[in-house]
């Protein structure tokens, strides 16, 4: 999902040294020749900053996304929809932790970066803050967010930074189950009774439009593409991920018997694309700004649950504490 | 009031019997115990593994990438150690 960090403007570049300039070059060789960057080999502070603040908000998204979803797990309608739907909720934690751990690759600590979320400093993915109010939305979530994420993801399998492709590697390997999960959940809906399919048509006119926000503002107006696409961090645009999605998710949409709620939404046939309306940018920013349906309480969520958990990561080091100082004394009366 | 750090640790999982361990990331855990069994839950989801290896991140010994032509140049001349350098007469047969 989750590319939108790299939509930000960074702060102005400070002019380079002759040394850096030709490590720089010497850096973007082997970017060009697709050898990928390991976390001790020298790299430009911006490239760093980049995939630091890319990597940790991609982290973010995967664990605040946590909770639109497990807030239908208590009410999942059968035995077979809860396993699964758990079991996918916890694949996004193990994600977010993937990413953490890669991000920590880069020098920032995970207390830092986790801290940025929490004050609110780092943003995560625009999608989370929707809510989740029919059961239909989990199919919706699984079929549409999901399937939007692995559009986006597919290419960072490639980015030109070793620990963050590896993770996108086994995160791809796991978000497959994650949308066809919540593809059966619409079909079985769409093929209920009419009110279960009505169910599913409302899930979908909510989340179409957030779901084509979710690439990110237009190629014309992103802010920090370049340097991404030049250091093979971001490999399409914008644009091109978010037509992709459109082109393999509407025929899907017709397989349900619904309909996307977009009146300008047609097939030209010339190019093969499936051509959309105007998306509601303005919707878009007031989201980013923290201003969506849901922010506020994602953040409290988020913080109230790190705030419960401190007597925990505590009691844990001082156990372990206790073990290690037992156990030297115990090494030292037998020697 | 800042919060103590988590130790780090890495993550290896042999895959099948006979492979051998593999280092597949990282994680925090405040003891030995506690990283298995994150490792378990966090590495091991979908049957990935039939046995882990935790070592505390700070215990490895890396070696300097700017290093890396000194250390692994050397053996790119060195063509006579593969088999290939060596011309054996087809009537020989396999070998």
């Amino acid at each position: 999902m989750y590319t939108q960090a790299l939509n930000a403007r960074d702060a102005v570049a400070q002019p380079l040294s002759a040394e850096e300039t030709a490590k720089s070059a010497a850096f973007q060789a082997r970017v060009d020749d697709e050898q990928r960057i390991e976390p001790n080999d020298w790299m430009p502070e911006a490239y760093r900053r980049t995939l630091v603040r890319q990597i940790s908000q991609h982290a973010h998204s995967e664990i605040v996304g946590m909770l639109p979803e497990g807030n239908w797990i208590t009410r999942a309608p059968s035995l077979k929809r809860k396993a699964a739907l758990l079991a996918k909720v916890q694949d996004e934690g193990g994600h977010g932790l993937y990413l953490y751990a890669a991000a920590e690759t880069l020098g920032v600590s995970r207390e830092e970066v986790v801290d940025q979320l929490l004050s609110g400093k780092a943003k995560y993915s625009s999608i989370f803050n929707y809510p989740t109010l029919t059961w239909a939305d989990i199919g919706a979530i699984g079929w549409l967010v999901d399937g939007a994420a692995i559009m986006n993801q597919i290419p960072l399998c490639r980015c030109s930074y070793g620990p963050y492709a590896r993770a996108m590697i086994r995160i791809c390997k796991e978000e497959s189950f994650h949308q066809r999960q919540g593809y059966e959940i619409m079909l079985t809906l769409s093929a209920g009774t009419a009110e279960q399919k009505a169910l599913a048509q409302d899930a979908l006119n909510r989340w179409w439009w957030p779901c084509l926000m979710m690439f990110g503002p237009p190629d014309g107006e992103s802010q920090h593409s370049d340097a991404s696409t030049r250091w093979k961090i971001k490999r399409f645009s914008n644009d091109q991920l978010r037509q992709k999605f459109v082109d393999a998710t509407v025929p899907q949409a017709h397989f349900l018997g619904l309909t996307p709620p977009d009146p300008e939404l047609a097939f030209d046939e010339a190019s093969g694309h499936w051509r959309f309306g105007e998306i509601d940018w303005e919707e878009f920013r007031q989201v980013l700004a923290g201003n969506g349906p849901c922010n506020r309480d994602r953040l409290r969520v988020r913080r109230k649950a790190h705030a419960d958990g401190a007597w925990v990561r505590e009691a844990a080091l001082a156990f372990a504490e206790k073990r290690r100082a037992r156990k030297a004394d115990a090494e030292k009366q037998a020697a | 009031m800042t919060e103590a750090r988590m130790p780090l640790w890495e993550v290896f999982i042999r895959s099948r019997n006979g492979l051998s361990h593999k280092h597949v990331g990282s994680l925090h855990a405040a003891d030995a115990e506690m990283a298995l069994q994150a490792a378990r839950d966090v590495y091991t989801r979908r049957g990935e593994g039939l046995s882990i290896w935790v070592v505390p991140s700070n215990a490895i010994t890396a070696s300097d990438p700017s290093e890396k032509e000194m250390l692994f140049e050397p053996t790119a001349s060195k063509i006579y150690r593969h088999p290939t350098f060596y011309e054996i007469p087809d009537e020989v047969g396999h070998m």
